[in-house]
């Protein structure tokens, strides 16, 4: 997947958790929790979402990686550069 | 047959831990020894109608769409939608003591102005001790139990007033006589007080309904009338569950909702534990309740109140009473005086019946030790004399009578099979859910969450801590 897809992705499975979140003015540069309502709850649902469609396994060290949509987009590219963007996801 | 975990126990939180589990992939089993699904909150068919048993009312309501809050927490993490559980706000309740009522309805500031009311030197200390409440996270698990009344009472210095708040909290939680952990009081407080009541038109049915529903569209099993006979350990782990039938099945974890006491019971060389240590007791606090059917609704013969928490003496007694009811204070409810949505033609549903329920603490020892001949004629003479009771707070309905039931501590045991017939768990709470065995966890009312809401939080917490974040 390129970026924009792994974009996507993100924003797809912030849809799912939080389906009453309006995502359309979200900045990829400020941190998730600053801009919706999630909690530890709701995070831990962004790492297993990503194993569940993509069987990335992300170790609890690097969970800061994912604070933003950027520096979560920069942390899964490598990771994810070879995995194609399923449609199968729930 | 081996599972990733088995869930004891088909009740809010069982259902919930499944659901769960089943959306991110686990072969999941929940057992339940019954014939139907629910636990404490369940629903049964008798003469002709439906009933609930349990619920009163959902608390923690927040409005549709609410963003923050337990109940938007519940409906994310399970995938489901706010209408999914078609909840209806109460209209309003009552705090009913000698001298005194507070009302109170899903607007905090209700409770508030009454207070100011009725209890003008209080205000000021209300308002801090809210204050207070606000800031404190009732949800850390590393929480160590402390007094909630000596909290409160530095505070609020009329003894009516704390006795008042703490009724309605104890009546709908409290596992503990006379005082309750500060902890728990917050979790109450918040649900009851500032997010309030709320019913589903078709009561406890829409919530298992949907519960069931999604744990089945998931691949989750849900298994009636598999009791589990006693936990398989292997060097101080659980490795899987014998069922009454002599079958065993294997899982990497189970998640049990039946109780503390009654789940180390089922673990072998561990039977014995809820006698030697304390927190392993099981809980006490059990009630008698009787569901009154009507001919008219409660509104017309001028009970308009959703919910009466009543008390007649000065002070409130909340503990296991030595009589086999509790006289002094009780709780009615009628599922008709809440303001139910309309449906899509614009038109107010309405129950079919009248429904008044009026339940009393009761002891337990007394019901479960009858003759069935005696099991009868007692019921009897209860319903009778909680009913006398009651009525200082509510109209005399005794011609409407379509049909009446009542439920003991003795129903409570064979439908949930907590020792004594308790309602509200152990009165040592296990907040990290952890047990003396290895991939052995509890759910549900002892690990602490309170209320349906709680519960359910309760089987998706430890789900979360102890298998998908421990995977």
């Amino acid at each position: 997947m390129a970026p924009s897809e792994i974009r996507q992705v993100i924003l797809d499975i912030l849809t799912r958790i939080a389906p009453d979140e309006d995502l359309s003015n979200l900045d990829d540069s400020k941190a998730f929790r600053e801009q919706m309502e999630l909690d530890s709850m709701d995070f831990l649902d962004i790492v297993m979402e990503l194993r569940k469609q993509y069987r990335v396994q992300i170790p609890e060290e690097d969970y800061h990686h994912l604070v933003t949509m950027d520096s979560t987009v920069t942390y899964l590219t490598p990771i994810l550069k070879d995995t194609p963007k399923t449609a199968s996801a729930r | 047959m081996k599972y990733d975990t088995i869930i004891i126990g088909a009740g809010m939180s069982g259902l919930a831990a499944g659901i769960r589990l089943a959306y991110y992939d686990q072969k999941v089993a929940l057992l339940e020894r019954h014939t139907t699904i629910g636990g404490l909150n369940s629903l049964y068919r008798l003469r002709g109608r439906n009933y609930d048993v349990g619920l009163h009312a959902v608390t923690n309501y927040a409005p549709p769409g609410s963003k923050s809050g337990p109940m938007s927490k519940l409906l994310k993490q399970l995938r489901l939608r706010w209408d999914d559980f078609d909840l209806s706000p109460q209209d309003s309740s009552r705090i009913s003591f000698p001298g005194h009522d507070l009302d109170f309805s899903n607007d905090f500031s209700h409770l508030q102005s009454q207070i100011d009311l009725e209890f003008p030197t209080q205000s000021d200390g209300f308002q801090r001790l809210v204050n207070y409440i606000t800031e404190f996270d009732e949800l850390n698990l590393d929480q160590q139990p402390v007094s909630a009344r000596q909290i409160v009472s530095t505070f609020l210095s009329e003894p009516v007033l704390v006795d008042m708040l703490f009724c309605p909290l104890m009546f709908y939680g409290s596992p503990t006589s006379h005082d309750m952990d500060f902890s728990q009081f917050v979790v109450m407080f918040k649900s009851i007080f500032q997010q309030g009541f709320a019913r589903p038109f078709k009561g406890v049915r829409q919530i298992l309904k949907t519960l069931t529903r999604q744990l089945k569209s998931l691949g989750g099993e849900l298994k009636l009338r598999h009791g589990v006979k006693r936990i398989l350990t292997h060097h101080g782990k659980a490795i899987g569950v014998e069922l009454e039938d002599g079958r065993q099945l294997e899982a990497d974890t189970i998640l049990s909702s039946i109780g503390v006491a009654e789940t180390m019971a089922l673990c072998p060389g561990f039977e014995s534990l809820s006698q030697q240590q304390p927190q392993y007791r099981p809980g006490e606090i059990s009630f008698c309740e009787i569901i009154y059917v009507l001919k008219s609704l409660p509104q017309t013969l001028g009970h308009k109140q959703t919910i009466v928490f009543y008390n007649s003496l000065p002070d409130f007694h909340y503990e296991p009473p030595t009589e086999p009811c509790d006289l002094r204070s009780g709780i009615i409810c009628s599922p008709n005086n809440f303001l139910y949505n309309a449906d899509a033609n614009g038109l107010i549903p309405s129950l079919e019946d009248g429904i008044m329920r009026v339940t009393a603490l009761a002891n337990p020892d007394y019901w479960l030790n009858l003759s069935p001949e005696e099991y009868a004629s007692e019921k009897l003479i209860w319903e009778r004399r909680i009913y006398e009771s009651a009525r200082a707070h509510m109209p005399e309905f005794r011609d409407q009578i379509l049909d009446i039931d009542m439920f003991t501590p003795k129903t409570i045991k064979r439908f949930t099979g907590h020792f004594h017939g308790c309602v509200y768990g152990s009165p040592v709470k296990h907040l990290q859910g952890k047990t003396p065995l290895d991939h052995l966890y509890l759910i549900g009312t002892d690990q602490g969450f309170l209320g349906i809401v709680g519960s359910m939080l309760s089987g998706i917490t430890m789900a979360n801590n102890h298998v998908l974040n421990a995977r």
